[in-house]
């Protein structure tokens, strides 16, 4: 069985907010369910499936029963970051399995102006929390090996932010909308080596939603169509701590698997959505997707190639985490949301990639350096 | 240098007791499989490689390189430096680098063994040799 083709993406909303210190975090989530079903048609009563992650206030019992929905398919996979991707990969396959005809996924939280929902910790607590692994440091230990191998430079990952602040300029509601440069990047603060503070994605309050659905219905309602045709997840940890290799993310395996269900290559992709929590994170999944050979992401991310209308690869238009939006430090959400808008043609029309047909939304959440999972989706408009 | 930090204390469980019983006795404990022969860390009764009951309590050399790491400028307790070490055994784990300077840490920097204190049992750590 397959979900190519089974599943459309019906509605989609990013809250516009960057900073939320007078509303509750369960608040967003509702105010994203509207939004969703206001931009797909729908109403809330149309609902049948509903699927949150770590981030909703309580899991998936006290939102459903928080938002008064009634739902006979339900989903609180928690992937970190990437759980959105997962959910949209997990809701195609209820609909295709007609476990739900309606599925409603959401993201919120409040990090700048409240408390951010623990990590959580496995049989490893005693062998790491002593170490302050945070994910700058983390991030800067996948990065410090991989310009060890490759050569890669700082240079290199610089471009990535480079290019997403060419693309955050365009969004109203992007945190950081000042075009930065190469220079920029080096001379801002070292956080966590080899990475710089603007190697690093912001930190927002907000959140986004959409609804999955039934090629009928979806055909029933009056936004462009947009279909998943492809789906890939996988997790990846230290394993036992034999084999470690922090060069290489879980999307050498969700990718492939994404690709071949889609029956479409890296090379037909015409728009990709890049999970961006650090630099390092775009320039190694990059790789791992097959845009280039492992070991090559520096010379493919340099001099503009990921800016819309200039490279080869237009990624994040939105500005991605990087400068636009990382809410509660989840940026899977954002990744579907702007793929969605490409393949509709509602991106800013700056950052539009012109006939955009397909497109990939690819994450990692975890922690890249240590446990993490990775999700791929494949999109395309009918 | 004089390290002031305070760190955690390890819960333990029955799993785990006997690294921690020997951590207090200055010894870094691995665990290797006698089915398949692997090592691995952190500790398991179970082999995450081949899943058999089989595994035995062996004491690391405590020497080992640096597969990376990154130095965390500024944090609540002040700079520190953490990576991985990769063990003369085999398994790599996670550490900090302590009583050196970590300017001079490079991926490949020979390390060994030490312990810091906690208000349970001692925490393994690497410093530069």
């Amino acid at each position: 069985m397959t979900i190519k083709g089974k599943a459309y993406i019906a509605g989609i909303f990013e809250h516009p907010t960057r900073h939320a210190p007078d509303k509750s975090t369960a608040q967003l989530h509702a105010e994203i369910a509207k939004g969703a079903l206001e931009d797909a048609g729908l109403t809330k009563a149309d609902i049948d499936g509903y699927f949150c992650a770590g981030d909703a206030p309580g899991g998936v019992m006290a939102m459903v029963d928080y938002l008064g929905l009634k739902v006979r398919h339900f989903d609180s996979t928690d992937t970190g970051g990437c759980s959105y991707l997962v959910h949209l990969g997990h809701a195609a396959e209820a609909i295709a399995a007609g476990k739900c005809s309606i599925a409603l996924v959401t993201l919120a939280g409040k990090p700048r102006t409240g408390v951010m929902p623990p990590r959580a910790t496995g049989a490893e607590v005693d062998f790491e929390a002593a170490y302050g692994g945070t994910t700058h440091n983390v991030y800067g230990m996948c990065a410090m090996r991989h310009m060890h191998e490759f050569g890669t430079t700082s240079e290199q990952l610089a471009w990535i932010k480079v290019a997403a602040s060419h693309h955050a300029q365009y969004n109203p509601h992007a945190m950081l909308p000042d075009v930065v440069t190469v220079e920029d990047v080096l001379n801002s603060p070292m956080i966590a080596d080899p990475l710089h503070r603007m190697d690093c994605c912001v930190v927002t309050d907000g959140g986004g939603g959409f609804i999955v659905t039934t090629e009928a219905i979806a055909k029933s309602l009056k936004k462009p169509l947009v279909r998943m045709i492809g789906h890939g997840e996988a997790l990846k940890g230290p394993r036992g701590g034999q084999a470690l290799n922090l060069t290489y993310s879980a999307g050498v395996w969700s990718g492939p698997k994404a690709f071949e269900e889609a029956g479409v290559t890296p090379k037909d992709i015409k728009y990709a959505s890049i999970y961006d929590s650090f630099t390092i994170t775009v320039l190694m999944q990059l790789e791992d997707l097959g845009f280039c050979k492992k070991g090559e992401g520096g010379k493919f991310v340099a001099d503009g190639n990921l800016i819309s209308g200039v490279g080869k690869l237009p990624f994040n238009t939105d500005g991605g985490g990087l400068c636009s939006n990382h809410p509660v430090n989840r940026g899977g959400m954002t990744k579907i949301l702007e793929a969605v808008r490409q393949l509709r043609g509602e991106a800013h029309p700056k950052v539009q990639v012109p006939n955009c047909d397909l497109a990939i939304a690819h994450g990692t959440g975890g922690l890249l350096g240590i446990r993490q999972a990775a999700s791929t989706c494949i999109l395309e408009r009918v | 240098m004089a390290d002031a930090k305070k760190y955690p204390t390890p819960i333990t469980n029955p799993e785990t007791a006997h690294f921690w019983e020997q951590t207090a006795k200055g010894k870094l404990m691995i665990k290797r499989c006698t089915a398949c022969g692997e090592a691995h860390y952190f500790p398991r009764s179970i082999c995450p490689f081949c899943f058999s009951d089989k595994t035995v309590w062996e004491e690391s050399s405590g020497e080992g390189e640096i597969y990376t790491f990154s130095r965390m400028r500024k944090s609540a307790s002040g700079p520190y430096a953490i990576g991985y070490v990769t063990l003369k055994e085999g398994p790599s784990l996670l550490t900090n680098f302590v009583d050196c300077d970590m300017e001079k840490l490079k991926i490949g920097t020979k390390v060994k063994v030490v312990f810091k204190a906690t208000d349970g049992a001692p925490l393994p750590f690497f410093t530069a040799v």
